[in-house]
């Protein structure tokens, strides 16, 4: 039977998630202008204790993975701030994929790291220049050669590349693509020059070259059976498409706040049906957006083929979340365009929805 | 516990529907937009006969599912896919009903039971809409007058569908909204059961006009005339404090989600006919890639998916919340709207993606979306949800945001 009623464990995370939201929208404005996460970002992300939860206690947590719990407290989070969500999901980008893939082994000498009360950034490398990006057809490639994997391109948009020790790099294996993890220090990866994109300004991010990098190949995610990459992207991507969700209830709330409380020609800017009637559209696309995300993480939660509904998921909730925070802009008008509030900010972080793959996991 | 996992009973009784709606319904749908008025009585034979035999949530009173209204919206949409104008066919308490269902009576209610267990194919239709008048529901001019024992009932009802099955072909009734009180606005607005007496013998009541329509050509939409028509004063429904207008909007928030259904079935199947018709050319949608590497046609397609999918988990959304008994007006406004939508764009895309030939009478695909255009206008129009809606959200009355 159809249910839309989260746990009651679930309630919990979702009620935790949106006080953290409180807390990251007041440093927002100045993690952006700084270009670095809040200093009290990572701890607010152990405060949670949603990666310790997914992990199953042979291996150091206390839980099983749920893609829709996190789906749950990622759109809370980005509804406070996109970026901060970003840092509080990123262990996962190395932690989830090794615990999905991972070798026994992999699992049992990794995951433990993660459960800790510190936060450990994870890193995934995934994206690459060139507007022909794509995940299922990477330049970056992997060639088995005496025993190891030789890896050989550029990464652009690699979170946390200079501060994690592990760096998942997905590269093309045969045609297919495929993880690896890279230790960092490993001769022939280099993190470049820490990215400046016009929104996810204080999420760290970087670009990276692997020349002629060699891992041993016990360091291929899921071993020489490989990993169900589809499976991970498929992951990332409802990741983002909650995160969506959460940008676009932050843009309308704030515009339907604004709106009832200017004044214009002796009523209320939201009096106007021009302007009601908009919102209408964006709650119930954003509703709309919401039922997409849960789908295609139950399916993912289910073990079944997610390909479709997390694409469409990312595609129609990034959507509704750029033009969420577009309107936001124009509700505000003139206040829309300063950085003195948030819609401008709103704006630069939806529009990189359509673009960014791979940026965060759940 | 989220789950988007639908019942076994639901998913069986969808698996039926199919096999109706390929057998009985798309073989037959463009006779019956060709030939306008005429009725499709083999379908509704069939339905009435056998199909409810297994569909039981078509006949009133039987015990289906604890999840009713869940099990409604897929039938619609099924039958829908087949053709919307059969499913404006279908013998069974549709919207009348649905009035009773919210504001009626025990007895009331065990009226229009009754009525469906004879022997002929019977249905019951809501006479709201006047011709000055329709979104502004509370406009509304038909009075009705008490007098001695009777109410007697006097106006003209437009846009009244099934009127004619409910009263001619068969001995069915209309729910007809009246006001007691012409300066009392939407507070003396009332809804009165008018019944057949036999059928084709309404006293009081006649149906002037069948309307000649762009689309839905085999369902009846009727204009009805009430001159000095008598009903029992316990024909008032609701009883003698009659609910009145805020009963008509409760009926909306359940009758908003079927037509949602209804309009989902259209739109899928005007877009799997497109996707087959692609295929049979070689044009493969290549779901997962970045939109921005896909070919135009493609990135319509995997926009239409979303827009269906969007449409169709709001509907899944406002059912589930009238079988769990919890308010739902905002979503069902947000099902309608948003099906109302996205049933006109994805018809209107899928002919002009299919050319010359989406545009011929050779296929349905052209009957779809003349069909699917009534989805934005009837059961409140996509202009009254968005202002239904709105007012939810903005936390506004009817005074605030006009």
């Amino acid at each position: 039977m159809y249910s839309f009623e989260p746990t009651e464990d679930q309630q919990i995370v979702i009620t935790a998630a949106k006080k953290l939201a409180e807390k990251f929208r007041t440093g927002m404005r100045e993690a952006d202008d700084a270009r670095e996460p809040a200093a009290d970002w990572p701890a607010a992300g152990m405060e949670l204790c949603l990666l310790p939860a997914s992990i199953p206690e042979q291996y150091g947590g206390f839980g099983e993975p749920s893609t829709i719990t996190w789906a749950l407290a990622s759109e809370e989070l980005a509804f406070g701030d996109l970026a901060a969500a970003l840092v509080v999901a990123a262990p996962n980008l190395t932690a989830l994929p090794i615990l999905y893939g991972g070798t026994e082994e992999q699992k049992t000498e990794l995951l433990a790291a993660y459960c800790d009360e510190s936060y450990v950034p994870g890193s995934a490398a995934l994206m690459e220049t060139g507007i022909d990006f794509n995940p299922y057809a990477l330049k970056t490639v992997a060639v088995l050669k005496d025993g190891c994997y030789v890896l050989n391109g550029v990464k652009c948009n690699v979170p946390y590349a200079a501060e994690s020790e592990w760096v998942l790099v997905y590269a093309a294996l045969d045609g297919a693509t495929q993880g690896f993890l890279v230790k960092q220090g490993t001769p022939g990866f280099t993190v470049k020059e820490r990215e400046e994109n016009v929104g996810l300004c204080a999420f760290p991010m970087y670009s990276v070259e692997l020349k002629d990098c060699a891992i041993p190949a016990s360091q291929r995610l899921g071993g020489e059976q490989g990993c169900d990459f589809p499976f991970l992207l498929n992951a990332s991507r409802v990741a983002l498409a909650a995160m969506a969700v959460g940008v676009a209830r932050a843009s309308l709330e704030y515009s339907i706040d604004y709106a009832k409380q200017r004044k214009v020609f002796g009523e209320a800017l939201a009096q106007r049906q021009s302007l009601a009637f908009k919102f209408a559209e964006f709650a119930t696309d954003i509703d709309a957006a919401r039922m997409l995300v849960w789908q295609a993480a139950w399916e993912l939660d289910n073990g079944k083929d997610a390909t479709e509904s997390a694409y469409l998921a990312k595609n129609f909730a990034g959507d509704v979340a750029l033009s969420a925070a577009d309107r936001a802009v124009q509700v505000l008008g003139g206040y829309g365009y300063t950085r003195d509030f948030p819609a401008e900010l709103w704006l630069r972080n939806a529009r990189g929805f359509a673009i960014m793959e791979g940026i965060a996991i759940i | 516990m989220i789950s988007f996992e639908n019942s076994q009973y639901i998913k069986e009784q969808q698996k039926y529907t199919e096999q109706v709606s390929l057998e009985k319904i798309r073989p037959q749908a463009r006779f019956f937009d060709d030939h306008e008025h005429e009725e499709p009585w083999d379908f509704i034979n069939f339905i009435w006969n056998e199909g409810r035999k297994t569909l039981k949530i078509l006949a009133p009173g039987e015990e289906t599912s604890e999840e009713p209204f869940m099990l409604q919206i897929h039938i619609n949409e099924m039958i829908s896919w087949g053709d919307i104008g059969f499913y404006m066919c279908l013998p069974y308490p549709s919207l009348g009903g649905a009035a009773i269902a919210s504001t009626g009576t025990e007895g009331q209610k065990n009226r229009l039971v009754e009525r469906f267990k004879g022997d002929k194919p019977t249905w019951t239709a809501m006479a709201l809409t006047e011709s000055h008048c329709g979104s502004d529901s509370s406009a509304i001019r038909a009075r009705a007058v008490q007098d001695g024992d009777s109410w007697v009932l006097n106006g003209e009802k437009l846009f009244v569908t099934m009127a004619r099955k409910s009263l001619i072909d068969s001995q069915g009734f209309l729910v007809v909204w009246a006001t007691t009180d012409p300066s009392a606005g939407h507070r003396g607005i009332k809804p009165f059961l008018v019944e057949a007496d036999a059928p084709g013998v309404t006293p009081g009541v006649k149906i002037t006009k069948l309307e000649d329509k762009l689309g839905l050509r085999s369902s009846d939409t009727a204009v009805v005339l009430l001159e000095d028509c008598r009903v029992p004063l316990e024909n008032l429904l609701g009883g003698a404090d009659g609910k009145g207008f805020k009963g008509a909007m409760k009926t909306f928030d359940s009758a908003r989600p079927s037509i949602a259904a209804c309009g989902c079935g259209v739109a899928r199947a005007a877009l799997e006919f497109l996707k087959d018709e692609l295929a049979k050319d070689g044009v493969k949608i290549r779901y997962g890639v970045p939109r921005n590497l896909l070919t135009s046609i493609e990135r319509d397609i995997v926009d239409m998916d979303a827009q269906l999918r969007a449409a169709w988990l709001l509907t899944v959304k406002a059912a589930w919340l009238v079988d769990q008994d919890k308010p739902n007006t905002k979503e069902s406004s947000m099902a309608k709207a948003k099906s109302g939508e996205v049933t006109s764009k994805i018809t209107q895309k899928a002919v002009e993606l299919l050319g010359a030939l989406g545009y011929s009478k050779k296929t349905l695909l052209e009957k779809w979306m003349r069909d699917g255009r009534i989805v934005d206008i009837f059961e409140g129009t996509g202009e009254i949800n968005r202002l239904v809606i709105a007012r939810i959200i903005l936390g506004y009355s009817g005074k605030d945001l006009r």
